[in-house]
């Protein structure tokens, strides 16, 4: 459905926040959970995981960055204008129920985004939330305030320790585990490098990991495979099975490989040099 | 009287060395006189056999017999009381398995083009653009939910608003008509001039129309019923969920399911790219995998898009093909490659992740199996690489889980399929209703018609009981 965009608020360099009006969806959205929208009639269908849902204003909220032709069209959008299509909730929730323990969220970029949703549903649920937050510098960390609110604490890293502590995000979380801190799950969501790296870090401690994932798609119902990734022995669609699956079990290089799958193309139909090193909005 | 020719009247086709590199529609269709000397092929059988082939059974003799005499209103008015999407079912049905194999002329020559006739009625009448009256609801009608916008889905919804009842169809996608919006290629079944007229007209008789509604996540059927209004329910959400051979390599680079493919091309126009934001690849060697229609617009798209080289990878022989002759001999003529008792065991990858071959393996056909088919068995040690660089997969689809999944009392079997009742298309569930490929697996645009319409009778039936009628 048609959903007019209420708020516009530029977060850092070439990521947006859209506050988007859509009660129905806003109603039955979960964390975990993603939308798919479509700007015009000659639009893509992208992809996006819910940054957070306001369900008494009936307001989804989206954050992405611009990294190709179809998200800066997204972003020349402003206060009052309308999405043509605005299509969710889509994907299974996360699992979030009491009793989970401690739970370190861990959101690398925009990656904080979609982890926003699932920390503060953990911590409404009564577990033990650290979250942490990373980037490559002070200025494009993203959401603070809000993970500081879903979080019990928070810890911010910056691969040129601008903020926080110096380095990736794994280097915090192998810090929480030298303090004796005792992690039962860890939540990632970022570039795909970043969950690879956190993948290899709690595999050995036996932490289990879930990661949402990305991939391309098209449709968002399970209708056209796109999006298929290697999850163990199986092949799962991630619109469909996902986006959350086990870290350990996921084929991340396979994924990464399939995320180029249409970067000639992208530059082609514009000229548009991503500056940031990614293929598409996370 | 001038002795009955043997042959159907030529359909006029754009020239296949011309086709071959546009997305235009390749079957021209019958001018007037073409279709007058067409229906006077009919015979006006006594006992007409071939309206027993229709699913939907459209009166086929009387259709034709209007023709004859240049009643062109008349027939379409004939055609459109058992067929809600004439223009359609006029391109796509295979009427030489339906109405046509019946046709008594078959017995000698060829039978009646009653597809082609079918088809230049519903065109003349689109070419007037006619008004489409608006139905006149009781400020009382009753409510139905169609989840789906496909063929079955529109079948049911213009057949329910007929009957006066108030109907709104929700679509998954951004746009209506399913199959014949996001799987047949433009080529076959315009979407502007054809599939999007069609759907406009139900909508000015009054069937609503909710895109980007994905029933099972935003609104489960239960929500539909007791919260929405909705007095019964059609779920007609067809198979959606594309199969893959299970083979290595299958997830790398330049590997499509042949919905992906179709649906990029065909939903998405990616064949305008970058007008139309949507990318699709295709390179220069394209290998289709499977025998059936969708593997032959896949082929021929595949083609359209600018592949050199196009094959038809399938396991068993060319008697085998599941696809309409005329597709197979569409796809030859523009040049497509068929590779027969071939199958594919591996997707050969580069070292960054693209395909550059497909190994297959020659096949021999045996002898029949349970099913009358001769079934294929490889020849040991007769594997080769077939170098390309896009592999499609069209071996079929299975029903796609959302919505029985959300839905408490509304029982599948093991393939996931929906169970519903041949005759009523009752589900286990009271005052839902199922038909089409969800029900019966992948089959065709008609058969899901005639299952939509069967249902609309069935849910008046529920309807009238439940208001006390």
């Amino acid at each position: 459905m048609r959903a007019k965009v209420l708020r516009k608020e530029l977060l850092s360099e070439g990521v947006y926040r859209f506050d988007v009006d859509a009660p129905r969806l806003a109603k039955k959205t979960q964390p975990g959970q993603f939308i798919i929208l479509r700007v015009n009639e000659e639009g893509e269908r992208i992809p996006l995981t819910v940054a957070d849902f306001d369900r008494e204003k009936g307001i989804i909220t989206i954050i992405f960055q611009v990294v190709g032709a179809s998200t800066e069209l997204l972003a020349s959008l402003e206060e009052g204008d309308e999405i043509l299509d605005f299509v969710g909730p889509l994907g299974k929730k996360s699992e979030i129920e009491p009793g989970l323990g401690t739970v370190v969220c861990i959101g690398g970029g925009i990656g904080v985004a979609p982890i926003h949703p699932i920390a503060r549903g953990l911590h409404e649920a009564g577990n033990k939330v650290i979250s942490i937050l990373g980037a490559r510098s002070k200025d494009l960390i993203i959401m603070e305030k809000e993970l500081r609110a879903a979080s019990d604490e928070v810890i911010i890293t910056t691969d040129d320790g601008s903020y926080g502590i110096e380095g990736f995000v794994t280097a915090a979380l192998e810090q929480l585990v030298d303090y004796g801190e005792k992690i039962d799950l860890v939540y990632a969501i970022g570039p795909v490098v970043m969950m690879k790296s956190v993948a290899d870090a709690t595999r050995p401690m036996g932490i289990k990991t879930i990661v949402s994932l990305n991939p391309i798609m098209v449709d968002g119902t399970g209708m056209c495979g796109g999006c298929r990734v290697q999850v163990g022995s199986e092949t799962k669609f991630a619109c469909v099975d996902g986006p959350e699956f086990d870290a350990h079990l996921v084929d991340f290089v396979g994924l990464r490989e399939r995320q180029a799958m249409y970067r000639d193309q992208e530059a082609e139909g514009k000229d548009h040099i991503c500056r940031i090193g990614l293929g598409r909005g996370a | 009287m001038m002795a009955l020719s043997l042959e159907k009247h030529k359909m006029p086709e754009q020239d296949p060395k011309v086709r071959a590199h546009n997305f235009n529609e390749v079957a021209l269709g019958y001018d007037e006189e073409t279709a007058v000397a067409e229906a006077e092929r009919c015979l006006t059988c006594k006992v007409p056999q071939c309206r027993k082939g229709c699913p939907v059974g459209v009166n086929i003799p009387e259709f034709i017999a209007k023709i004859k005499t240049r009643d062109f209103d008349g027939a379409i008015s004939k055609i459109k009381e058992s067929n809600a999407l004439p223009a359609v079912c006029g391109r796509v049905c295979p009427q030489e398995n339906q109405c046509e194999k019946y046709c008594i002329l078959g017995k000698k020559g060829e039978p009646v083009g009653i597809g082609r006739l079918e088809r230049f009625a519903a065109d003349r009448e689109m070419a007037q653009n006619k008004e489409v009256k608006p139905i006149d609801y009781a400020p009382d009608a009753q409510k139905v939910a169609v989840i789906g916008a496909g063929p079955a889905g529109l079948s049911c919804a213009g057949d329910l608003a007929r009957k006066g009842y108030r109907v709104t169809i929700f679509e998954a996608l951004h746009t209506a008509g399913g199959v014949l919006s996001y799987g047949i290629p433009e080529f076959r079944l315009p979407k502007d001039a054809i599939v999007k007229k069609e759907i406009a007209n139900l909508e000015k008789m009054g069937v609503k129309i909710e895109v980007d509604a994905v029933v099972g996540q935003l609104y489960t059927i239960d929500e539909l019923m007791e919260e929405e209004g909705f007095d019964a329910v059609f779920v007609g959400t067809g198979a959606g969920l594309p199969h893959f051979m299970n083979i290595p390599g299958e997830n790398l680079n330049g590997v499509y399911s042949a919905n992906e493919f179709l649906t990029r091309c065909n939903l998405m126009k990616a064949y305008r790219f970058p007008e139309y934001a949507t990318p699709i690849r295709v390179g220069n060697s394209v290998a289709v995998v499977g025998g059936g229609n969708v593997a032959m617009d896949a082929a021929r798209t595949a083609l359209r898009l600018g592949a050199e080289h196009v094959y038809i990878v399938y396991r068993r022989g060319e008697e085998e093909l599941p696809a309409r002759k005329e597709e197979v001999h569409h796809a030859k003529e523009e040049g497509i490659d068929f590779q027969l008792l071939n199958n594919p065991v591996e997707v050969m990858g580069d070292d960054k992740g693209w395909v550059r071959a497909l190994k297959c393996i020659r096949m021999e056909l045996g002898e029949p199996d349970e099913s009358g088919r001769r079934s294929p068995k490889a020849v040991p040690g007769s594997e080769f690489e077939l170098a390309v660089d896009t592999v499609v997969m069209a071996i079929g689809q299975g029903p796609n889980p959302i919505v029985a999944s959300t839905t408490p009392g509304m029982d599948t079997n093991k393939r996931g399929n929906i169970i519903a009742d041949e005759e009523t298309c009752a589900t286990t569930k009271p005052g839902v209703f199922a038909g089409g490929d969800i029900v019966t697996g992948a089959a065709t645009v008609i058969l899901a018609m005639g299952a939509g319409k069967k249902a609309a009778a069935a849910i008046d039936e529920y309807l009238k009981k439940k208001r006390g009628a």
